[in-house]
């Protein structure tokens, strides 16, 4: 294996148990051979146990004691695989209407997003939640398995219907790159393996297509954003000076001699030197974690961000938001929260309601005001200090935001800078 | 493809490292927890690198059942003094001594729930809050639902249900007074990512980690080795095997395997050809189907 070149991807899998979610990632881990023989001994004996013969590839993704006796996915789980090309991450996310704060969540690192549909049901009101949450939270790559071909004779009118049905609802939405393969997860055609049963297609199988999609462009490399994490002193002798400020890049490329900009104070300095680690390197790019050195004596601290002096963000005290709710108390009118964007944090409260979106139907409804659980709402927030922003299209580390709730300290919204 | 992507291990690395100086920036008294197995190993290494040249701001914690591998302990002596860090020993035998838990019974007894307490005991009494974790979500399925930030209540307890979204880089460390947080870096790390990225790095592990010559008995299909806490059972036979440990924890409940690998290539090799997940040489895993999950909810690692 070439280690010292294989990327990482990470991909979410939307669907609910019905679509034979549980079966395509049980799948995807037994064909790529990332099953454990003791893990597939106790699978064995759960599926004996039920009555079913063979091996029940589902029962792989099985998590939590609850989740077990109730069937379903409650939380997002992680699963991990690797072939000699990448290295897989998949954010296994439940499908139901309640739990879009797991799909959203997610979402949020995804370089790719799996949609399923069920051949024989086509295009449902899941499909197109899915699909929504895909786009709002800018997947870069979504792959639709139309699943279950094995129960529609393989047929290809099938897949070409659903196919349209699809291009049909998504040309609403914003998405880069879809593509689209016909499936079944149970017999493991076109997943791993190509499929015997419909020469008809002329595509890749699943893997093949996560194994070598291009996803070194998922990453803003033009404009230079840098938040600072904290700032290292070591105070101990050789480096009695040094004064690094550490943070993991989100975006662009910086290099030893560029002129930064220093916000919110706008002093400008120039890099002196980069460390990755204990080395010290004359580039470094996002994602990297690094620390930099200025020529200049500036006083910088946690949440403040470096940036390209030709190329900055905008900062500003009141934006709009696409909002979605995550906590089961609903949102507070004229209540402050904490607000976390990049190292940076501040109170900041909703100051209205612009149009809540009915996922299932895109529609826009403008005259409700109430956030519970699970909305998806325009919003237009007020943050009580100026914050360094991008639209959240062109930047996803400095365009997202969280906000908390100072009485229960849990994090209740997952806000996309319009 | 061109020279502005990072390989895989790179990413983890600064994922982690990532975490490391959140957990630097968000916490009053965090701590690493050291077991002297690879993961905190590395865990410790990152942190190195995180807050270079500094030294790493973090006191190291490690929970002692007392029953260890001299190897180990030797092992965590050398590591505090070169890295110039404070060690933290919560003892499971002070437990015991002072009544806050019960020596458990029987042949298979162990001190491994034991240290729940203590490790508890030791948070609460040195004021910690963030206990930093070289947890693996593909070690176990109930660790596949764990986030980089898990908050844990005043009783040191987890509730997997009610877990906070974790979005994006944005981690959330708020907590009130008697609440502490775990923070687990290497989350995203399998086990043959971590062994690639030990033998990149060139980082030190102990011995027990290489093929060696050792006494061991045979039980629930794992070596485990010889040593005074061993009860033997009148079918038990001591042998001599050349095996190594591929998880290093209590004494009493780590097995080896037979294993001629004795080089951190060899090691590379054998992982990815391995068809048994590490953990099925660990008995504590074994004794039930939620076994992980229900130590977890309690406050285990």
């Amino acid at each position: 294996m070439e280690i010292n070149k294989n990327q990482l991807l990470r991909f979410t899998t939307a669907g609910s148990v019905d679509d034979g979610k549980s079966t395509l990632i049980g799948r995807l881990l037994y064909d790529s051979k990332s099953i454990f023989e003791d893990q597939l001994e106790s699978v064995s004996n759960t599926s004996k146990k039920k009555g079913q013969e063979g091996v029940d590839l589902a029962l792989f993704t099985d998590g939590l004691k609850d989740e077990r006796e109730q069937g379903i996915t409650i939380d997002v789980a992680y699963r991990y695989f690797t072939t000699p090309k990448r290295k897989f991450i998949i954010a296994d996310t439940p499908g139901h209407i309640q739990y879009t704060r797991n799909m959203v969540t997610g979402a949020s690192t995804a370089n790719a997003a799996i949609i399923l549909i069920d051949a024989r049901n086509g295009v449902i009101e899941q499909t197109k939640r899915h699909t929504f949450i895909a786009s709002l939270l800018q997947i870069p790559h979504i792959i639709v398995c139309i699943n279950k071909m094995d129960l529609v004779d393989f047929k290809e009118e099938v897949y070409e219907d659903i196919m349209s049905q699809f291009e049909e609802f998504a040309s609403k939405l914003l998405i880069k790159d879809v593509r689209f393969i016909p499936i079944s997860a149970l017999l493991g055609d076109n997943v791993v393996n190509r499929s015997t049963h419909m020469d008809w297609y002329q595509g890749a199988p699943l893997l093949h297509e996560l194994e070598n999609m291009h996803i070194s462009s998922d990453i803003n490399k033009v404009d230079g954003r840098f938040a600072v994490q904290t700032v290292i002193r070591p105070q101990k002798e050789g480096f009695i000076d040094y004064r690094g400020y550490a943070g993991r890049l989100a975006s662009g490329i910086y290099r030893v001699g560029d002129e930064v900009s220093v916000l919110p104070s706008g002093f400008t300095s120039t890099i002196k030197s980069i460390n990755a680690g204990e080395e010290e390197v004359q580039e470094a790019f996002a994602p990297m974690s690094i620390a930099i050195t200025l020529t200049d004596d500036i006083d910088i601290s946690r949440g403040d961000m470096l940036v390209k002096t030709n190329n900055q963000p905008e900062t500003e005290q009141e934006f709009d938001v696409m909002l979605c709710w995550l906590n089961n108390e609903p949102a507070k009118p004229r209540t402050k929260y904490t607000l976390m964007h990049t190292a940076n944090e501040q109170r900041a409260m909703i100051k209205k309601v612009v149009y809540k979106i009915d996922i299932n139907t895109y529609d826009r409804i403008t005259d409700d005001d109430h956030l519970a659980m699970n909305d998806i709402a325009r919003v237009r927030v007020r943050a009580s200090r100026r914050l360094m922003i991008d639209p959240y299209r062109e930047n996803r580390n400095t365009g997202s935001l969280i906000l908390i709730d100072e009485s229960t300290n849990e994090t209740v919204a997952a806000g996309m800078i319009v | 493809m061109n020279k502005y992507y990072l390989n895989y291990l790179d990413e983890l690395e600064s994922e982690a490292i990532y975490i490391l100086r959140e957990v630097h920036a968000q916490f009053q008294n965090p701590v690493i927890l050291f077991s002297g197995g690879k993961d905190s190993i590395l865990v410790t290494h990152l942190a190195k690198k995180a807050f270079y040249p500094a030294n790493i701001p973090f006191a190291l914690m490690h929970v002692d059942t007392g029953h260890n591998f001299p190897e180990t302990i030797q092992f965590r002596d050398d590591l505090i003094e070169n890295l110039g860090a404070r060690l933290i020993v919560g003892s499971v035998q002070e437990s015991i001594d002072q009544g806050r838990v019960q020596e458990e019974k029987g042949k298979n007894a162990t001190r491994n729930a034991l240290q729940i307490t203590t490790l508890l005991d030791a948070i609460e009494s040195n004021k910690v809050d963030c206990a930093i974790g070289g947890g693996r979500r593909d070690e176990e399925k109930a660790r596949a639902k764990e986030r980089f930030f898990s908050h844990r209540d005043d009783f040191g307890q987890w509730d997997p249900k009610n877990q906070r979204p974790e979005l994006w880089n944005l981690l959330n460390g708020k907590h009130f007074e008697g609440e502490h947080f775990r923070a687990f870096p290497i989350s995203n790390w399998t086990e043959m990512d971590v062994w690639n990225y030990i033998k990149r790095e060139n980082i030190e592990i102990p011995s027990l980690y290489f093929a060696h010559e050792r006494e061991v008995v045979l039980r629930n299909g794992s070596w485990i080795p010889n040593s005074e806490y061993l009860q033997l059972e009148d079918h038990e036979e001591i042998l001599t095997k050349k095996i190594r440990f591929r998880t290093l924890g209590d004494i009493t409940i780590t097995g080896g395997i037979e294993s001629d690998a004795d080089t951190l290539e060899k090691i590379a090799l054998e992982v990815s050809a391995m068809r048994q997940t590490e953990r099925g040489n660990r008995t504590d895993d074994k004794r039930s189907e939620t076994a992980m999950e229900d130590r977890k909810r309690e406050g285990y690692f």
